[in-house]
């Protein structure tokens, strides 16, 4: 168990490494597929199996898709970043981020003695709970999801 | 197994922040947007297995819906932005310079 999601964490930070460094985008789209499925691995470890279809569903099957249509769409000239502008501006990011993830190793480091429960959390108790407590953000969100695709048809129609 | 995840979560967000900061092409910004995200839900579903509440994976769900909303409007954005100043270089859209 440990050794899986040991290996799955290592391939999830592999990958996302190679999502911000690498200059060539569509090969940044990829290991952001290779991201995303490493933690949906990581959720069926976790005992959370529906949430790991819905993030190969939603994320690989529908925003990577989308994503790689629009790179492919905006062009070769754009794909590949110019290597002296990127560097000039990484060691400062690199320390920017480096210090926020000092604070935020800091502040979870509270939180690393909770061990898994026996029992994960049920799915029948998900869709009840998704439909009893959470109607109205659950409502909230369908009606998000209209109005999104409506403004990206209308956003991206040429006129 | 909890202290791996969480690291592994706050070492996607900074990843995150670093792709923000570094990337010039508005795509890759929504990449590294996506990473951020991802940390959030990986948190959400550890924290589920921990306290074996249904709560919390139900957040990862809106995390993922809204997700994939931001994703949509952004490439819509994007492609739109393409048409209209043939670029989508973060720093060279200056359509309202003089």
């Amino acid at each position: 168990m440990t050794i899986a999601c040991l290996l799955f964490s290592a391939l999830v930070l592999i990958g996302a490494v190679w999502v911000v460094v690498l200059p060539n985008l569509f090969r940044a789209a990829l290991s952001l597929g290779l991201v995303l499925l490493g933690i949906a691995a990581l959720f069926i470890l976790l005992g959370a199996e529906f949430l790991a279809f819905v993030q190969i569903l939603v994320y690989v099957g529908a925003i990577l898709t989308l994503v790689m249509f629009a790179i492919m769409l905006t062009g070769k000239r754009a794909a590949t970043e110019t290597r002296h502008a990127a560097s000039r501006r990484s060691i400062p990011a690199l320390a920017a981020s480096l210090a926020l993830f000092i604070v935020l190793v800091r502040a979870t480091s509270p939180l690393r003695g909770l061990t898994a429960v026996e029992q994960p959390a049920l799915l029948s108790v998900i869709g009840q709970e998704l439909v009893q407590t959470f109607v109205l953000p659950f409502e909230v969100i369908s009606l998000l999801f209209v109005i999104a695709i409506v403004g990206a048809i209308v956003l991206a129609s040429s006129r | 197994m909890t202290i791996i995840l969480l690291r592994l979560s706050a070492a996607l967000f900074s990843l995150g922040v670093y792709g923000i900061l570094t990337r010039r092409n508005a795509i890759g910004l929504l990449l590294a947007v996506e990473l951020m995200l991802n940390a959030a839900a990986l948190n959400f579903v550890l924290l589920s297995r921990t306290s074996g509440q249904a709560h919390a994976q139900i957040f990862a769900l809106f995390i993922i819906a809204l997700a994939a909303c931001e994703a949509v409007v952004g490439l819509a954005i994007i492609l739109s932005l393409f048409r209209c100043a043939k670029t989508v270089l973060a720093d060279q859209v200056n359509l309202l310079k003089g």
